[in-house]
């Protein structure tokens, strides 16, 4: 039993460091409907950001993250104003052009962070890193603490965001109806691109989560692609809380598995759930 | 007079001149190979390329391999198994080299094996383990000094048998290597009636071990053996020193990569401490050899420029000693025919910078010459601590002990 509900509690830690690390897509893939595949190679970047500010000046994981914060909001601005550029605008097969697009992003990005930082390992140090509370015989490791808080946190900021202030309710209606925020007025481009760069400064403190957990590598992005758009589509497109939700629920159900029935069966759970979801409920948990 | 010998030392000089163009005309002497450039393995894989590029540049300042210069064709196999196949096709169709590396690792290089068994090709192995088992093919030399294929595991076991284990939590990646190693340690442990009370094998891309490591705690194990790859081997050590392994276990470690690299092993740090895992190369008095000294001076100061692994202790050396069994194979028999090069790689004995290298029928080292070491008195962020010796004292093999085991593993972490 006490192994149960120890799987449990550490699930609902991994979970949230899924809501993460995948909420920047639910904006970007889930509201905007761009194919941003490059989504976890943009994670990974922030995270050799991160480590950079570390190793070099000492600072805080976290606080590196909010650092460079400003700069991917920048580079989510560009990104999208190129993929907008030249291929959005240009018409019906703008999606599957775009994936190639974001791919070919992400590789670029694999080998920026290879030719600067090498193909090593890399990680980062804090005072909570390493450590754990210990409630008893149990014990939680205070990284995933931090991870489950500041992810909390920014789940909650991002959904306050998009449904309280006014660009963040412009962004939900270019989702819904582009033409109609056009007709009046409003430049649904414009919007789009805000958002996007919205969706890429979540980043920043999603890399430093990242880190955090666990050591980088420049190709660590791949085992992210699966996970990350399963929880958004699990979630239902471009639902902040379903993310957090479907994210819990994944990171449960990996712990459980992974603790009790056999690690090898874990990666097919997030599969199986996502089949499981879209088969009872198309839409996704918390979708239109 | 003076006529005839001025004649006579223009004809010379034209002579050597021919003769000297038609060395210089000769084409390279061209290896091929793959290795992992990018992806989990690119660590280990260019630190090895380093060291093959040392013996190259070694062998080439002297003049080459008969005469010729010696080039290496080198493909990028991204740390994939699905990549080496096609490549090494390449290699020998189109680019025609004339004699084959394997890439570094297990995965990669277990696919080309029926290849070049097929095409009759010589292979000098690259720390792989037992690819060649099912495939039997006798031109397969594999320069990495595991032996036997139980004595890896079996050595780890007796230690910790030694120190009072009885039973045995077998942790490992869901990939070849790691496989192949559980399962000659779930062997090792069969014959010495140690039970396996946990045997979980995990997937790669595992984010987090905290749930694997509360699993494996509560079967109460006193012997821990992990056969990790290196993007895990930290996971399972970070989660071990949060969540505890418990107190009955009497050794941790035994087959996981990962931990004789620098950059791990930095980041890592004091965590490293107690854990008992295998090696190659450290840099304790009994492992130096001629020219070992002077490879890493040039090593050291390579590593830099090239952005790769500043210890290099794991796989570099092995990777000049690949060449320099080539270099006394072709030089033996003055020639490159791959069968005359692997009789004689079979029938005699290599001196190398690793030691001496002798060969069993299977293509693997006739004696195991992997140690096994335990960290003792590593500090946080110091690279440069792992070049001294006493920080990994090595327990196994006898001839190379330099030490001797601090159990329970949770003592043996203080």
């Amino acid at each position: 039993m006490d192994l149960l509900l120890g799987a449990v509690v550490l699930g609902v830690l991994l979970g949230c460091f899924y809501a993460a690390v995948s909420v920047g897509l639910s904006v970007s893939f889930g509201l905007l409907d761009v194919p941003h595949v490059a989504h976890p190679a943009f994670l990974v970047l922030a995270s050799y950001g991160v480590f950079q500010l570390n190793e070099s000046y000492d600072i805080d994981p976290l606080l590196a993250g909010l650092v460079i914060t400003p700069l991917f909001f920048l580079f989510g601005l560009l990104a999208y104003r190129v993929y907008y550029e030249t291929f959005e605008r240009r018409g019906s097969d703008a999606g599957v052009r775009g994936i190639a697009f974001f791919f070919g992003i992400a590789f670029i990005i694999e080998v920026l962070i290879i030719m600067q930082f090498g193909v090593d390992q890399r990680s980062v140090t804090a005072t909570y890193i390493g450590k754990s509370w210990r409630f008893g015989e149990f014990r939680i490791p205070i990284r995933q603490l931090v991870a489950f808080a500041v992810a909390l946190g920014l789940t909650v900021l991002l959904a306050v965001y998009l449904s309280k202030t006014f660009m963040g309710r412009a962004i939900r209606a270019v989702a819904q109806d582009e033409e109609a925020l056009r007709l009046m007025g409003a430049n649904p481009v414009r919007i789009k691109q805000f958002a996007f760069g919205i969706a890429t400064a979540v980043l920043g403190i999603a890399g430093a989560l990242l880190i955090i957990v666990a050591p980088v590598e420049p190709t660590l992005d791949r085992a992210y692609i699966g996970r990350t758009f399963c929880v958004v589509v699990m979630a239902g497109l471009g639902s902040i809380s379903g993310t957090l939700i479907a994210a819990i629920i994944l990171g449960v159900a990996e712990s459980i598995v992974l603790t009790m029935f056999g690690a090898s069966w874990a990666p097919a759970i997030s599969f199986a759930m996502l089949l499981a979801v879209l088969a009872v409920r198309p839409q996704g948990l918390l979708g239109r | 007079m003076k006529r005839r010998t001025f004649l006579g030392g223009a004809m010379a000089v034209a002579v050597v001149g021919q003769g000297s163009r038609a060395l210089a005309q000769q084409p390279p002497i061209k290896i091929g190979m793959s290795m992992p450039q990018t992806g989990g393995l690119a660590g280990g894989g260019k630190a090895s390329l380093l060291g093959i590029e040392i013996w190259r540049d070694d062998i080439n300042a002297k003049g080459g391999l008969l005469g010729r210069k010696v080039e290496l064709v080198v493909y990028d196999d991204k740390s994939s198994a699905s990549e080496t196949p096609a490549i090494y096709s390449k290699l020998v169709d189109v680019d025609k080299v004339d004699l084959l590396f394997a890439p570094y690792a297990t995965v990669p290089t277990a696919p080309i094996m029926p290849f070049v068994k097929q095409r009759g090709l010589l292979l000098m192995g690259n720390f792989s383990f037992q690819v060649n088992s099912k495939v039997g093919h006798d031109m397969w030399f594999n320069n990495a000094p595991w032996g036997p294929a139980d004595s890896w595991a079996a050595s780890f076991i007796d230690l910790a048998q030694k120190a009072g284990g009885k039973n045995m939590a077998l942790l490992a990646a869901d990939q070849e290597f790691a496989q192949n190693l559980a399962l000659t340690a779930r062997d090792v442990a069969k014959k010495r009636n140690v039970p396996v009370v946990f045997d979980q094998s995990y997937p790669p891309n595992t984010v987090e071990f905290a749930s694997i490591i509360r699993g494996l705690k509560a079967a109460k194990p006193d012997i821990v053996y992990v056969a990790s790859y290196p993007p895990d081997s930290a996971g399972i050590l970070r989660a071990v020193n949060e969540i505890g392994i418990g107190d009955d276990v009497k050794v941790f470690g035994g087959g996981m990569v990962g931990l004789q690299f620098a950059a791990v092993m930095g980041n890592l740090g004091s965590l490293l401490n107690g854990v008992v895992n295998y090696n190659t190369w450290l840099p304790e008095p009994s492992m130096y050899h001629a020219g070992t000294k002077e490879f890493f001076e040039v090593y050291t100061k390579r590593a830099v420029e090239a952005k790769v692994d500043p210890l290099g202790y794991y796989l570099a050396p092995y990777g000049y000693a690949m060449g320099q069994m080539i270099d006394a194979a072709v030089n033996a028999t003055k020639s490159l025919d791959q069968k005359g090069l692997a009789k004689y790689l079979r029938e005699n004995e290599h001196k190398t910078i690793v030691g001496p290298i002798a060969f069993s029928a299977d293509g693997e080292w006739k004696e195991s010459a992997t140690v096994q070491a335990q960290f003792r008195g590593v500090v946080d962020k110091d690279i440069e601590q792992f070049r001294k010796p006493g920080k990994q004292v090595i327990l196994y093999p006898d001839k190379l002990k330099t030490g001797t085991l601090v159990s329970p593993f949770e003592a043996a972490r203080k």
